[in-house]
């Protein structure tokens, strides 16, 4: 192992990943999900498969925003920045996106007004700034970013900027993970939760996993020491045959979660009744949209949207990625269509896309030559 | 855009909403502390764990230096560093 020594505590390291692997039982196959993209994208980085024996599969999940965002909304989007005046926001993980007729970055250079902004905070005051002009946030991502959105329209409403939207694609988490588990043919013997989600949604919101499908689920950090103590926490619950929620992860999030976050999110957002998912289908309240109250800065109901709705390329294999029935490289565009210099899809794109982890710290190694 | 970046409370701003001065990565940016719990909001000298523009936790001092070793170590410094300057300004 070469590595260990360059981590923090390599002592605690070793020792947690010998005790993985003697109560690892041979004869089984393991296969565990984590959810979270920033998860994803730590275990690559650190190569944390080398450090587990190898009948523990990690099983990537669909917890990267712009990952399960389908393209006609992006399209959708694009379509209302077409109004006059408009000015299109968004994260920099969004604008190398493609939609149909391109990504937000490639709008920009035929002529829309495409600008990046590192917080909806910063959308709302270009409005303030630009008062003859119209600026949309295109909002994405879970229960991590929403709080921020929301924060964002209740200061809009406060100040009585008029000039301000939000297309609002906020995700959530656990309908997702129902959506995996009822799909057909998928096995997930337990789960590693997303760290920064439970920030605010807190632990309890997993429990029904644990009761009702018998699945462990361990929350926790981003280190290796953190994910190999959540790998060793539901290896032990298995093991004993126990099913419950575990928080490795407890430094930095309280079981209840943040409060404040979460009656923001609810003064502001209400659930959809269905939403589309990219790979996993419609999702019954899966997503968040405005509140009536607020509907003056929302970018639906203020502009005509499209509705677009467009099928994936029939190679892409985005979906089956997502879902965690094949890996990165067992799609048939990988590395040959779809690279992070020209992304087919979306998980080639953001740094906790799947395939783009996995391209950059495997594929590259291999190609390199590197063992 | 899931990069969770430690920054310190310098001084809370007089207002309606409950604004701080954080400085974070070297750069002093505004940051909206209107997330923390508020039986337990940030004070001047606390750490606090920032999500696009916004504080979402308060952390321990030892928790923020872990934080910063781990996108060190995550190869997403530069990332953290380019998000905390593309805040605007505080004078904006
Ligand atoms: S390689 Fe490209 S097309 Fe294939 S699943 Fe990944 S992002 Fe989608």
């Amino acid at each position: 192992m070469r590595y260990v020594d360059e981590f923090r505590r390599p002592e605690l390291i070793r020792k947690t990943s010998e005790e993985i692997r003697h109560l690892a039982d041979p004869a089984r196959h393991y296969r565990f999900m984590e959810v979270c993209g920033g998860h994803t994208h730590a275990i690559y980085r650190f190569g944390l498969h080398q450090l587990l024996p190898s009948n523990i599969e990690l099983v990537h999940g669909p917890g990267c925003p712009v990952c399960v965002l389908p393209m006609g909304r992006i399209d959708d989007g694009l379509a209302i920045a077409e109004n006059p005046g408009v000015i299109f926001t968004a994260f920099g993980d969004m604008m190398r996106v493609p939609g149909t007729r391109g990504s937000p970055l490639e709008h920009q250079s035929r002529g829309m007004d495409v600008r990046i902004v590192y917080s909806p905070a910063d959308a709302l005051k270009m409005a303030v700034a630009n008062p003859d002009r119209h600026v949309m946030f295109f909002a994405i991502g879970f229960e991590t970013t929403a709080p921020s959105t929301a924060l964002t329209l209740i200061r809009a409403r406060q100040q009585g900027v008029r000039n301000f939207s939000v297309f609002c694609n906020h995700v959530t988490i656990i309908p997702a993970i129902r959506a995996i588990l009822d799909s057909p043919g998928m096995r997930i013997d337990a789960f590693i939760g997303p760290g920064h989600v439970s920030t605010v949604i807190g632990c309890r919101p997993y429990e029904w996993i644990a009761k009702n499908e018998h699945k462990p689920i361990a929350v926790s950090g981003f280190e290796p020491l953190d994910l190999l103590q959540g790998i060793l926490m539901l290896l032990r619950q298995l093991s004993d045959g126990r099913a419950g929620v575990e928080n490795q992860y407890a430094r930095v999030v309280p079981w209840e979660g943040n409060r404040a976050a979460l009656k923001a999110m609810s003064d502001v957002f209400e659930l959809r009744p269905y939403f589309e998912w990219r790979g996993l289908g419609f999702i019954s309240q899966s997503a968040l949209r405005i509140r009536e109250e607020f509907s003056e800065w929302d970018a639906e109901r203020r502009f005509a949207v499209p509705g677009i709705r467009v099928t994936d390329p029939k190679a892409a294999q985005c979906g089956e990625v997502l879902k965690g029935v094949l890996q990165p490289a067992q799609c048939k565009l990988f590395g040959k269509e779809c690279t992070p210099e020209h992304p087919v899809g979306a998980l080639m794109v953001s740094a906790e896309g799947s395939c783009a982890a996995y391209f950059n710290y495997e594929h590259r190694k291999v190609a390199a030559g590197v063992p | 855009m899931c990069l969770a970046i430690p920054g310190k409370i310098v001084e809370l701003i007089e207002g309606d909403n409950p604004l701080a001065t954080v400085e974070v990565l070297g750069v002093r940016r505004k940051v909206d502390l209107g997330l923390l719990e508020p039986a337990d909001p940030g004070r001047a000298g606390d750490w606090v764990l920032i999500h696009v523009g916004f504080a979402m936790s308060k952390i321990s001092e030892d928790r923020a230096r872990e934080q910063l070793e781990l996108l060190e170590a995550l190869g997403e410094a530069e990332a953290a560093a380019l998000e905390v300057r593309g805040y605007s300004n505080l004078e904006t």
